[in-house]
């Protein structure tokens, strides 16, 4: 969920009311949004760089208001706004209207060539006209800017969103991909010229920019935009040119987006950022946004923003039913429209009429007009009800063994363990003496540590290593787990199984082969199983790397092998850096369901 | 237990006296070493109410070894003194005497002596009175005999400063008579015997008190993990409701049950290897219900079912990517597209298991952790329907505000009918964390302090019974 924080005196100024922060929490929750922290930019610096770095900063207070993830129309405080003051009824849902430039003259063009092809194919452009700034809405222009590329750009790997003062540059714009040594310009905030090389070496070292050199860095060519007298816009997706930059007395505003892919997400991107920018316009109420062409290396010709609208039908009933209510198709209509979804009964039957906002990508199904209609009508005015569903519980056979054999291996004085399923290739191979091949492991392609290569495929390691972390404790150290490892297996859909097992060890002075072997004989008893060579279970001795020479055996229950006990091998001892004797038990329990 | 005969000659003592009685003049009386009576005052106090014993300190004037020796022998100077006869001794002699440099200059300034230097043969001394009085030797008698308190500070002091006495402080008992005082002793039984409940004898034996204060020996008996004994509570309440336990017995699961099937697109930042553990071998998934895999690609890329759907290229090979399963609604997935197979019947189900997240590890997250689901799917199940079990269910937790720990809602179209349920079937369900409320419930803020191997053993073998609702 992306957090919006904005200043409470201007929110409550341009919600033209005054709120304590209770009021305005629950107007938040009837909205379905959430207060997250009311706090200031000096208490922000103060938790996280301490009271001197603190002292002058800005005691204003900030709300910092969790936005649900599919309204990226509430990411600034002139959205939220907006948002609000529909849905309190104060103002109508905005309509975004795409506009022939005014003089009459030719729309802003941006030319795509080939070469982008290569590193980041596609791009489209918008203009704003008439903006007004204060310090205050150019601030909130800037981080809205700032909040849609680590959201929905995907910190600008999908999208890079750029925006110039169309006064200071002229079209027609081009986008092209160059060789770093070829490009050279004066980026935003520095006071010379810089090759694109130069540049990316520069931004190494910037805690904010560094993050994404990676986009391009090793691209042959990289993206830029330039302006008929050869004027740097952009490189995107790093940085802009200084000579284009947005400034307090900016009036038009060139909007340009690149991105890897044009998928619907990406033109929806354009759309979003359109029509947030359209609220800084100075009669935003008319939301409109002037067009812009955009031409393809195969010569195609396309116009953006594409701001289309469309209209859903549904029944009041549709809705009644899914959320529990009962409510008249026209005060349905009513808090969709509070939602910025203008809607209108249609006069055949219930039938309600949804126009969808193109800011609203995320409305898909009847079921999201559904869902807002809900949060319009208040969650907590739902009532309550136990659904009828009649139904008898079943446990899962080999859940239910698992919970009543931990209760009783407790009773025989073992502890259990809680151990993680995914451990390192080291763990469950070499240091149980086992060839990882032999292992049948299941192994992990995208690993941060170690610790996450495979999938374990034994029990053992993990109490082992519970024991490192215990010796300090008090001798004997009985523990067990009844839990699942993971096989590969050919015969399921994905290739691979798990596998319930249960493991035991005994570390003390002596190996106590007996103590474990009399777990497992208290084992066999509860499972009803008699000691005996055919029916019955039996031990035989066995060889096994990871126990002691001698020292093993391989476990049979109705002449099935179902696992083994030994004392370990003094080197899977030491290696799992323990100094006493220890012999382990290790049965697979699925043939006892 | 210290000798009999000693406690009881004690215990006449104490009964002489009225009040009490120090134990060092007890010790003094006995003519017995100090730390005998200790062990003696020991022993009678675990004998019960016989007597009773305050610990005191006291200070106290002792003779050093040089003022014992004086107290036997005599001062230095009176010993100087008794050294010369009548006709004089050479200066040199006496000084050859053991206690000739200090004793001889005391006893001149005693004016007990004097020295002829001009005596021919050398220096002599020379007796100046007929008998002399020893106060010094006096003084530190008295206090040898436990009387110092006759003697002034100042004289004390001076004493001390001649090193021959020295204050110590002293430990001691002041003991007086117990409620159930007598002079004669008792011995106490430790324990009951089989051999007195049989002959009857337990009958007419005192028994020694125990020591209620003391902790017990630790029970000789194995744990259950905490976070498992919270597992167990949780499965309590869901088969109190009815729930019946999916199959998640399934670390290993395709991308096409993890995210296709439940309407997840294939550019969904979850699917990012960020996020999500993804198999090289086994790497991919080969086996699909066919038909119901085209009714998922249909929906995902061209829409349907009443939806727009993503409008996006999907491709097979995306959804047969191998994972370890992000969530357990991936077998919640499964169960409903196989009740979809059949004819329908209503169901609620649940599972509690591990789920994996390639996330960066803090605190409270690990790249494992147990989650708790439930589904129930009915015909015309409502947002009021969900929020009433939701009730029902936390209700049960004894949590109050439940809003942060979990997540829930009704499952999408885009998901139920390309499974083949009936139209007018909903699925409601909800998931949370199983850590998450255990470590509120125990006052846990680090997850590593209750999970992995990595746990103290202590904390496991402490931790109290489970129930939630208390």
């Amino acid at each position: 969920m992306p957090t919006v924080s904005v200043k409470r005196d201007l929110l409550f100024e341009a919600l033209g009311q005054k709120y304590t922060d209770e009021e305005f929490d629950e107007l938040c929750f009837e909205f379905g949004l959430e207060l997250d922290e009311i706090t200031s930019e000096k208490e922000i610096l103060i938790r996280e760089q301490g009271g001197e770095k603190a002292e002058g900063a800005s005691d204003v207070v900030l709300y910092k208001i969790d936005v649900p993830a599919n309204r990226y129309d509430l990411l600034c405080l002139e959205g939220l706004v907006r948002g609000l003051q529909v849905f309190k009824e104060k103002l109508e849902a905005p309509r975004y209207k795409r506009v022939s430039p005014a003089d009459g003259g030719e729309p802003q063009r941006l030319v795509i060539t080939e070469e982008t092809a290569s590193v980041r194919p596609h791009a489209v452009a918008a203009v704003l006209r008439n903006i007004t700034f204060t310090q205050e809405r150019y601030e909130s222009f800037i981080e809205l800017q700032e909040k849609l590329h680590q959201n929905i750009c995907r910190k600008r790997t999908l999208v890079a969103i750029g925006t110039h003062d169309l006064d200071t540059i002229s079209g027609p714009f081009t986008y092209t991909a160059k060789p770093p040594g070829e490009i050279r310009f004066k980026p935003l905030s520095q006071s010379r010229e810089y090759t694109a090389a130069e540049l990316m070496s520069l931004y190494k070292t910037d805690s904010h920019l560094r993050h994404y050199l990676h986009i391009i860095e090793n691209e042959p060519l990289y993206p830029i935009i330039y302006d008929s007298n050869g004027i740097v816009l952009s490189m995107p997706p790093i940085i802009n040119g200084d000579h284009s930059k947005i400034s307090l007395n900016t009036k038009n505003i060139f909007i340009e987006c690149t991105a890897t892919d044009l998928t619907k997400v990406n033109r929806f991107t354009l759309i979003i950022t359109v029509c947030l920018f359209v609220c800084f316009n100075t009669f935003f109420i008319l939301f409109r946004v002037e067009e812009a062409e955009v031409v393809y290396p195969d010569g195609r010709l396309s116009v953006y923003p594409e701001l289309a609208y469309r209209t859903e039908t549904l029944s009041g009933d549709f809705i009644n039913k899914r959320v529990g209510i009962n409510e008249s198709a026209e005060s349905i209509a009513q808090l969709l429209t509070r939602m910025c979804l203008r809607s209108e009964v249609s006069g055949e039957g219930d039938l309600i009429q949804v126009e969808i906002p193109p800011t609203r990508a995320d409305v898909i199904h009847a079921c999201d007009i559904m869902e807002d209609a809900a949060i319009a009508y208040g969650f907590n005015n739902i009532v309550r009800s136990t659904p009828r569903t009649y139904t008898v519980a079943n446990q899962l056979p080999v859940n239910k063994l698992t919970e009543l054999l931990r209760q009783d291996l407790t009773a025989a004085g073992f502890t259990e363990a809680l151990t993680f399923a995914l451990c390192s290739e080291e763990d469950i191979a070499d240091k149980l003496r086992k060839n990882i091949t032999e292992t049948r492991a299941v192994h992990i392609s995208n690993p941060k540590t170690a610790d996450f290569q495979v999938a374990r495929t034994s029990l053992l390691p993990g109490l082992l290593k519970t024991i490192a972390a215990n010796r300090k404790m008090p001798l004997p150290l009985k523990l067990f787990e009844i839990s699942d490892v993971v096989l590969k297996d050919e015969t399921k859909d994905v290739g691979a199984r798990n596998n319930r097992r249960l493991c035991a060890v005994y570390y003390n002075k002596s190996p106590g082969f007996e103590v474990i072997h009399g777990l497992l004989d208290r084992v066999m008893q509860l499972l009803d199983v008699k000691p005996g060579r055919n029916q019955g279970y039996h031990i035989q001795a066995a060889e096994d790397s990871t126990f002691f020479p001698g020292r093993c055996a391989e476990i049979f229950s109705c002449g099935k092998s179902i696992g083994h006990l030994g004392v370990l091998h003094p080197d899977v001892i030491s290696r799992f850096e323990l100094t006493m004797p220890c012999s382990a038990i290790d049965i697979d329990i699925e043939p006892f369901l | 237990m210290a000798d009999t005969g000693l406690l009881e000659a004690l215990l006449r003592l104490l009964e002489k006296v009225d009040g009490g009685i120090d134990s060092q003049d007890v010790a003094a009386d006995l003519g017995v070493d100090h730390q005998l009576i200790v062990g003696a005052v020991k022993s009678l106090q675990a004998l019960g109410e016989v007597i009773s014993a305050e610990q005191k300190s006291s200070k106290r004037w002792e003779l050093t070894g040089e003022g014992r020796e004086i107290a036997e022998q005599g001062s230095h100077e009176a010993r100087v003194f008794n050294a010369i006869p009548d006709e004089g001794l050479p200066q040199n002699e006496l000084m050859k005497m053991p206690s000739g440099k200090v004793g001889f200059s005391k006893a001149m300034s005693n004016k007990w002596i004097r020295l002829d230097k001009a005596h021919e043969g050398g220096p002599r001394v020379f007796k100046t009175v007929e008998t002399i009085e020893d106060t010094v030797r006096d003084k530190l008698q008295l206090v040898q005999k436990g009387l110092s308190a006759k003697l002034e500070d100042k004289e004390k002091n001076e004493l001390k400063k001649r090193k021959l006495l020295s204050e110590v402080t002293v430990k001691s008992y002041w003991i007086t008579k117990g409620s159930s005082f007598s002079t004669t002793i008792t011995k106490q039984e430790t324990e009951l015997t089989p051999e007195m409940i049989a002959s009857g004898s337990w009958k007419e034996k005192k028994f020694k008190p125990y020591n209620f204060e003391a902790m017990g020996v630790a029970a000789d008996c194995g744990h259950l993990h905490p976070l498992m004994k919270v597992r167990t509570q949780f499965r309590q309440i869901f088969l109190e409701m009815g729930f019946t336990e999916m199959p998640t017995n399934n670390f290993i699961e395709s991308s096409f049950w993890n995210f296709d099937s439940l309407f997840q697109p294939q550019q969904h930042p979850a699917r990012d290897q960020h996020d999500t553990f993804f198999i090289s071998d086994p790497a991919l998934a080969h086996e699909f219900p066919q038909d119901y895999l085209e009714r998922v690609k249909q929906v995902h890329s061209e829409g349907g079912y009443g939806s727009q759907g993503y409008k996006y290229d999907w491709k097979i090979e995306e959804a047969q990517k191998n994972l370890l399963r992000t969530h357990t609604t991936a077998v919640s997935a499964r169960m409903l597209y196989k009740l979809a197979q059949q004819k329908f019947t209503p169901v609620k189900y649940f599972s509690i298991d591990r789920v994996f997240r390639n996330e960066t590890l803090d605190a409270t997250h690990l790249a494992e952790f147990h989650q708790i689901e439930g589904v129930v799917a009915d015909y015309g199940l409502t947002l009021g329907n969900l929020m009433g079990i939701l009730h029902q269910f936390f209700t049960k937790l004894g949590l109050k505000k439940w809003v942060e720990v979990g997540n829930s809602g009704v499952f999408r179209p885009e998901m139920l009918l390309p499974m083949g349920l009936p139209e007018g079937v909903s699925v409601i369900a909800w998931g949370l964390s199983l850590e998450r409320p255990t470590m509120i419930k125990y006052g846990i803020n680090n997850i590593r302090e209750l999970v992995g191997h990595k746990v103290n053993l202590q904390m496991v073998y402490d931790s109290p019974i489970c129930r939630l609702d208390s």
